[in-house]
Formats: structure tokens, sequence, C-alpha cells
């Protein structure tokens, strides 16, 4: 990383004061949009005294595309994929999370077996995601080789999401009052045999860090929160359970059926950087254990909520050869799910946090407004006062550690 | 996880109302009362979360936007939504929360940047999404979906000054229409499709 003073880029739309009242000692350092340790496109105006950060700005919103106002003029069931690329390493989770409130304010609870696969779908999500943000993140500190076992137990995930809904990463699986198709033959006993494979690399992975000199050196003590700032500032998921609050959504206001599930919440005690890995790495381990779980458990009936006349189209087979169910699917694919008038907000405990939806409905096919709490643009919020008086290199271990994506948090 | 009474609520805190909501209890919050109720919320209902700050705007009623703040109490589980109507329809100003919940920084500037609220004794209160100096408020409901279409300059003030107009974004505008590219509600149809519009009454 260059120490000397670089001028910031794309001076027309974003100059700034920010060089000029500097102090006759100080530098500023423009790091970002596009640097490795930013995972994706955020930009930190650092103020450094030396290789201490005075001042730590970050610059949002390379990545704002408008999904509030885009959501606004279309139907709820349009808006699905957009909702993969909020946090697009967990798109299935956000799907989730998206119809739950969706189906919230319509007073809509989906069956049993819907549900089930819901839970799978988002604790999948959740190893995906922390097996990236674990990977990146120890090669945030210099780790490497970490990166490689966790991406290829990461593409057999992928593989897994191929086989379900066609696509690895903008999967767009949910519907509102159900889900796209079911599960199809001999994919659970795939998912087994994939968790059965996990559980050992994981341990290679925690071999690999936990106890490593380097890493522990690097991340121990630095970037600590403290259980009253992660509140103060917003703070969820894993981020405020390493600075030792227990909370998590699925315990604390089960949705889905999660209280059916057995499962512990790992929390932390200092709020450092190695709590914050800690934490993360025994999820992998308590999500693999709720989804074997789930597929013992795994419910028979149907995908979607039958009785949902006016929200979830029927199967293409009967549309095809019966009035009714035409008639049926041609008003919801036009006009959009038929959802009544009302104010919801529903958070869901997703692999970066609380991700919330807002939504306002005057009724019919379209939102009046919907917002979108992302948990990243939180977690992001309290980056200038943990970075303050760190070191330089400490900033990137910092950033790594509270595993961001930008996606989700310029919307 | 047990809900909240809201008749507790509104006997402790006389200027709420009761608000209808389909989930969470939820109040109506005059605007001069809002920093009283945050810091009674804080201190003494245990709401020590702020989730979300953000508005809606009720495009052609008054008062024209309202702020929604939703609490989470970590220790209870239960979330409270208010909503506070704000007054000025064309700058509409709402107190601060930053000095109760540091959080609330983002997120009304977020709301500043998305609706143009001004968040009095708010440290910093630029724009966080889009870039200084953009004009527009996007999330206002008066903005376009497309571009507007308009006068590109005279072909031979073109010639003379080589002035190209680029159809926006980056140009800081509800989005200006380029011959290049052909008239903005026509390569974009949504935009020009009147019955997804707020000015319109939606189809029934």
């Amino acid at each position: 990383m260059a120490t000397h003073q670089i001028s910031v880029g794309d001076v027309r739309s974003r100059t700034s004061d920010f060089e000029k009242d500097l102090g006759p000692e100080k530098m500023s350092l423009n790091m970002g949009p596009s640097h490795p340790s930013t995972h994706g496109v955020l930009r930190l105006r650092l103020e450094l005294d030396g290789e201490v950060v005075t001042k730590c700005d970050p610059d949002l919103g390379y990545l704002h595309r408008g999904d509030e106002k885009i959501a606004e003029n279309m139907t709820y069931n349009q808006f699905i994929p957009y909702t993969d690329r909020l946090d697009y390493l967990a798109p299935l989770a956000n799907n989730v999370a998206f119809a739950l409130a969706v189906e919230k304010l319509a007073h809509l609870e989906v069956p049993p077996r819907c549900q089930a696969i819901r839970v799978i779908l988002c604790e999948l999500a959740r190893i995906s995601a922390h097996l990236l943000g674990l990977g990146v993140y120890a090669m945030d500190t210099g780790a490497l080789s970490v990166f490689m076992y966790t991406f290829t137990e990461r593409e057999k995930l992928y593989t897994l999401f191929e086989k379900l809904t066609g696509a690895r990463l903008t999967t767009s699986f949910t519907r509102i009052g159900g889900l796209a198709r079911d599960l199809p033959e001999g994919w659970l006993g795939e998912v087994n045999r994939f968790i059965a494979n996990l559980i050992p690399q994981v341990d290679e992975v925690d071999a690999l860090l936990t106890r490593n000199r380097i890493f522990v050196d690097r991340t121990r003590e630095v970037g600590v929160i403290s259980a009253e700032d992660a509140l103060a500032y917003g703070l969820t998921g894993p981020n405020l359970r390493a600075s030792g609050v227990p909370s998590d959504l699925r315990k604390d206001r089960p949705y889905c059926g999660y209280r059916n599930y057995d499962f512990d919440l790992p929390v932390g005690e200092v709020g450092d950087c190695y709590d914050r890995y800690r934490v993360r790495m025994e999820e992998i381990r308590q999500s693999a254990g709720i989804v074997r779980q789930v597929i013992e458990k795994m419910p028979d009936g149907p995908y979607y909520a039958e009785e949902a006349k006016r929200i979830f189209p029927p199967p293409k087979d009967r549309v095809m050869t019966r009035m009714e169910e035409l008639i049926q699917n041609f008003m919801i694919t036009t006009q959009g799910p038929q959802i009544p008038p009302g104010e919801v907000y529903f958070e869901a405990e997703n692999p970066k946090g609380a991700l919330g939806f807002f939504i306002h409905s005057k009724g019919g096919g379209v939102p009046y407004r919907l917002k979108i709490r992302g948990p990243s643009f939180c977690n992001l919020s309290i980056l200038p006062k943990v970075c303050l008086g760190a070191m330089l290199s400490d900033v990137v271990v910092i950033l790594g550690s509270l595993d961001f994506v930008m996606g989700e948090c310029d919307r | 996880m047990e809900d909240l009474k809201l008749s507790q609520l509104t006997g402790s805190y006389p200027f709420l109302t009761p608000r209808s909501s389909s989930d969470h209890p939820a109040v109506n919050c005059p605007v001069e009362n809002l920093l009283e109720l945050a810091g009674a919320l804080k201190e003494r209902e245990g709401f020590d979360l702020l989730s979300d700050i953000t508005c809606i705007d009720w495009f052609r009623s008054s008062p024209r936007f309202s702020a929604v703040y939703h609490f989470y109490s970590s220790i209870d589980h239960r979330y409270l939504r208010v909503v506070v109507p704000l007054q000025d329809d064309e700058h509409p100003r709402a107190p601060s929360l930053t000095g109760l919940w540091p959080a609330a920084d983002w997120h009304e500037r977020e709301a500043y940047d998305m609706f143009g609220v001004e968040f009095e004794n708010h440290p910093d209160l630029r724009r966080i999404l889009m870039w200084e100096g953009y004009d527009w408020h996007p999330l206002r409901k008066e903005f376009p979906l497309a571009g507007h279409d308009t006068e590109l300059p005279d072909e031979e003030i073109r010639r003379e000054s080589g002035t190209r107009v680029i159809p926006a974004p980056m140009e800081g505008g509800p989005f200006a229409a380029s011959q290049e590219r052909g008239i903005m509600s026509r390569s974009e149809p949504r935009g020009a499709d009147e019955s997804w519009n707020e000015s319109k009454e939606k189809p029934q």
C-alpha cells in the first residue's frame, strides 16, 4: 500500500475540503473505492499521523442503484431478483427475508415444507457467506491458503444452488407465498453429503488459523468494539454477538419455524477482530447442524400456500389445462400478488446481520414505499470510531473482520 | 418476546396516538415531542437499538413527509414504530437523534439525501449515497423514472461550442434526453407509462 499522498480521483463529483484542513504533520490517504481490502467499492478517506489513523471518513454510494425507487414501480414478485443483488454473497437469504416481509403484510403463513426448505436455504446461504468472509479475511491478514480451502467448499455449495435454482449467484428462488419450485429429487442427499464433507474442511481451516501466531497477533485486541458501542451504533449479526451481546433474531423472534431447531449462539468476549473471526467460524458449524436437523425432519406437503389464490400462481400444468387457474395465473402475473393495505417491518437474521424490510402498502400488487435496512450499512457506520487511533495496517484487518458487502450497503 | 402494551405507552406519554399497523405496535408522535419520547424510550422503556430511520412521501397531501423510526429492544426483543409527521412540506425538518444513538447519524444522512429532510443539530448532515452537488432527492415521488424529454442545444450552438448533451445521471439531473440515444421516454417505456406514476390514479 502506498503511503505517499494520492490525489483523489473523480474530482468533479466528489471533491471535498478534506485535504485543505489537514494539520502540518498530517497526511491524507485515499483508500478505495477499488482496493482489494475494501471488498467492493467502499472508499475511505484517511487522515494519518505517521502510521496512526487520526480520522476516517467512509464514502459510500458507488454501488447505489436506487433499489427502493425501483421497488415502488414494480410488483412484489418482480422485485425478488433485485433482492439477490443486496447481499450478493447470500442471495437466497435475501429472497427469503423479502418474501417473509410481504407475507407478514398479507397475514399469510406458508406450509411447513416451504418453511423447512427456506430454513435450509438460509443456513446454506449463511455457510456460503461466512466461508467467503473467512477466506478473504484470512487473505487480508496474509494467510493466503485459507482462501483456497473455503472457496473449494463454496464452489460445491454453488453447484448445489445451481441444481436447485438454475443459477449460481442470482438465485431468485422464493415467491411471495412459496417457492419457485419444489426440491429436485436427490438434492437433500447431496446437501447431506456436502455437510458431512464440510465439517472436516472447517476443522482444517480452524487448525490453520485459530492458534496461528501471526493471525492471532494481527487480530487480537485490534478493532475492539464494546457491547454498548455495538448497540448504540446499531450493529447486528455476528459483529454484535462478537461484542458479547447474545442477540439473534432466529432465537429472539423466531420466524420460519426456527424454534423447532436446536442450535447455540456463539458469543464473543472482547469484541475484537479475533472474536469476530471465532463467532463466524462457530456459526458455520451451528448452521451445518441446523441443516442436518431440517433434513431429518423434512415434512411432506405443498411447497406453497395453496389457499392464497390471489398471491401465489398455481403450477404450470394446471394453468395450461384449467380455466380458473389460467385466470388466476394471468391476474397475478399482470397485476402482482394482491397484498392488503398496511405497514410492516420485518427483520431476518441474515449472514451479515438483521436485514430489514419496511413496507407501506396501499393495497394491490405494488408497494407504496419499500425501505431496505441493510445490515452492512449499519455495521459500517461504526468504522470512523473503530479506526480512530488504529494503525494503518489494522484498518485492513478491521474491514475484513466487519465482513460487509457493499451491495446491501449502497442498495 | 411479548409485544409492548400500546395503552401503557399512550398512558405515560399522552401526546402519542396509536397508529394502525400490520405487525408491531406503532404510534404517531408530534415532531416537537420526538426528542422527549426518544430519550424516554432509551432510558426507561429499554429500547437500546435504533434499527432504522426512513421517510415516506405522501405526495399531494399535507403534511407531505413522515419520518418513520423503528426501535428495537435487545433485552425484551420487541419493536416499536414511531411515525412523525413533518410540518413544512417544502423544507421538512426533524430533530436529530444522533445525541441518543450514534446509529442515527448515517440513517439521517440517508433520509436527507433521499428525501431532503433536514435533521436539526445533526453533526455532519451531508449526502451519503448520492454525491455533493446533486440537486435532487431521488425518493421523492415527483422524481421521474426516466428522462424528461428536453430541448437539445441548437445544432449551431453544438457545432460552435462542442456541447454534447449526455443523458445523465452523471450530469446530475433527472435525466436529460439526447438525440443520439433516442428519446428517453421511448427507450425506457416504464418511465412513460403514466399508469405507474403517482400523478395518475393506478388502474384498478
